[in-house]
């Protein structure tokens, strides 16, 4: 039982239906676990472990009436950037520190109807800007790796957490990059699905057009299980759209039972790869490790095929164009009225909004504002902004030309390994992180990370798989196939392989 | 607005600054408005690249779909929890949010 965190969510939802432990077994393990090691790591912000343990009690129950919920009684939790009622909805801030939700985001409510159990809210930048979970009011993520280095942004509650073996799996977002890079910087499997896909109803906005849900595990059928009751249409959010209702872990099973004894069970699959994707500022130990996964995809039958994408510079520039110029918008919503924080004695009206605004957000979310703002106003709105937009059909464009020849295009999911605490870098160093990832936002496309290796310091390394419109079953079952015949996914971190 | 004056071409100035903040109602010091102006003039050297690309007959894109959003039909519904969505303001009296006197 003192390993029951090492286990794959397949296996815990086997042994809840074979009664080798119970619900409430399970939670009390991890809690147990988070009591006693996350003082280390810092992944949780609120902690829900007497209203889990009474769902463990009720999952419990259930199962023993009959109920045949697969997820019935798995414990996970969830980014703080979604709204749980009656619960702390920080997004990272000290604008919403004491923000008690009203209502539950769709996601929230779709994952609790499915049975799972949430042992709380997790860590993250602040209002998801960030790479590195530096910028959070509640305190910077450590590496459960190595508890010198950033766990990655913005989610990178989510995954230290799943990391540590806190919790099997846990909800994420991605704007332009938030559920890649921590996954490949924590040695994790985390995907971010077609834009559209699952509802954002109740996620706090970043930058509307380029923010997306999505599940982190340790391996892609992980993924597959959060992400099922995660997708679908919501009537809340009008940029959800009907679309076909996949069944990710039949799809994945199907794609093994398919591919039998074949040795090279991706036999017919092109991956496309772009040298504008293994260029400069891409550390060795990461070029080596995706070369070396290429190879063992080619060997798994997979053919690689050159492609071209937009230089990453350029994507780069208009993601860091549209994204602050979004979130200037977004965020004038926190003026300290009606929710959120309110400075101390306002002399007027004006001083509220200002002072409240400028002591509750953090310098980086300031940063964004400014940046979004003065593109935003007049005289820079067309050079900047709509010229921004002009481009980012044009990397749309170039996705869609590149897909003509391969099914899935690969890259590095970042230019390094994760880095150390504290280094401080200029905002327009740290945006170059974000290179490999920010094109899929822009383009709104499917895309995963993945772990290949990990570097002489023992550092994990991902791999980005991007996939076409809506084909989320594809990429998870390329990186499934992938991971039955290879272990990268089953390194475990330094705090996982503690026990308590 | 007042229109700000660039110093230079993408090089923002801690005037600029200081005016874009009183538009985004953040309260911004002229020493911390001169570290902003650093850090958004290394962000907007970034942006050179865009001038290389041409856009010529490019329609802007803003919604990757380009579909017609898919809104709900407009039915009045009774489910908003005044008391509960007000019991996290600031200040509230009476139903009413608060704020300092506006007027004499």
């Amino acid at each position: 039982m003192s390993e029951l965190h090492l286990l794959s969510t397949q296996q815990l939802i086997t042994g809840l239906q074979d009664k080798q432990f119970s619900s409430a077994e399970l939670t009390e393990h991890y809690i147990k676990r988070i009591d006693a090691l996350d003082s280390k790591i810092n992944s949780f912000i609120t902690h829900t472990s007497e209203t889990a343990r009474a769902q463990a009690q009720a999952a419990d129950e259930m199962r023993a009436q009959g109920d045949k919920r697969p997820l019935l009684g798995v414990p996970m939790a969830h980014k703080d950037i979604f709204c749980t009622q009656g619960v702390l909805t920080t997004c990272g801030s000290k604008m919403l520190h004491n923000f008690i939700s009203p209502y539950d985001a769709t996601i929230v409510t779709n994952i609790d109807k499915a049975g799972m159990i949430s042992l709380g809210k997790l860590n993250m930048d602040e209002f998801a800007m960030g790479s590195d979970n530096e910028s959070s009011h509640y305190g910077a993520v450590h590496n459960p790796w190595n508890l010198n280095h950033v766990p990655g942004g913005s989610s990178g509650g989510s995954a230290a957490a799943v990391a540590a073996g806190f919790v099997p799996v846990a909800t994420a977002s991605d704007t332009g990059g938030s559920i890649r890079q921590p996954a490949s910087f924590c040695g994790l499997t985390g995907i971010k699905p077609t834009y559209g896909r699952i509802s954002r109803f109740g996620m706090i906005a970043y930058a509307s057009s380029l923010d997306q849900a999505g599940s982190m595990g340790r391996s892609a059928m992980d993924c597959a299980y959060l992400l099922q009751p995660m997708i679908g249409h919501d009537p809340r959010d009008a940029t959800s759209i009907k679309h076909d209702m996949p069944d990710y872990v039949q799809d994945l099973n199907t794609a093994v039972t398919a591919a039998g004894d074949n040795a090279k069970p991706l036999e017919g699959l092109r991956i496309g790869v772009a040298k504008e994707y293994f260029t400069s500022g891409l550390d060795t130990e990461v070029e080596q490790a995706v070369r070396a996964a290429l190879k063992q995809y080619e060997a798994l039958g997979a053919t690689i095929v050159e492609v071209n994408i937009t230089d990453p510079e350029i994507t780069l520039a208009t993601y860091y164009m549209l994204a602050p110029a979004e979130a200037s918008s977004n965020l004038s919503r926190f003026d300290g009225v009606r929710f959120g924080y309110r400075c101390e004695n306002p002399t007027d009206l004006l001083d509220l909004y200002t002072r409240s605004r400028s002591e509750g957000f953090g310098p980086e979310v300031q940063r964004r504002i400014l940046t979004g703002t003065y593109a935003l106003s007049a005289g820079y709105f067309d050079a900047y902004y709509t010229k921004a937009q002009k481009v980012r059909r044009l990397i749309v464009k170039d996705f869609e030309d590149a897909f003509a020849n391969c099914d899935v295009i690969a890259s590095p999911t970042a230019p390094t390994a994760a880095y150390k605490l504290g280094e401080d870098l200029d905002p327009a160093t740290m945006y170059l992180g974000d290179v490999y990832t920010i094109g899929v936002n822009l383009a709104g496309l499917p895309a995963l990370s993945q772990p290949v290796g990990l570097t002489s310091n023992g550092l994990p390394i991902g791999l980005q798989l991007i996939g076409q419109y809506w084909q989320e079953s594809k990429l998870l079952s390329t990186a499934h196939l992938f991971q039955q015949h290879t272990d990268h996914h089953l390194q475990h971190s330094t705090i996982a392989k503690e026990t308590v | 607005m007042s229109q700000p004056t660039p110093a230079t071409e993408n090089t923002v100035s801690r005037q600029e600054i200081l005016e874009v903040a009183r538009l985004a109602r953040l309260g911004v010091d002229e020493d911390t408005a001169s570290s902003y102006a650093d850090d958004i003039t290394k962000v907007l050297k970034l942006m050179q690249t865009l001038g290389n690309v041409d856009t010529t007959d490019i329609k802007p894109l803003s919604n990757i779909h380009e579909v017609c959003q898919d809104l709900r039909a407009d039915v009045a519904k009774h489910d908003i929890n005044r008391e509960r969505n007000q019991s996290m303001a600031p200040a509230v009296e009476a139903g009413l949010y608060l704020v300092p006197q506006v007027i004499e």
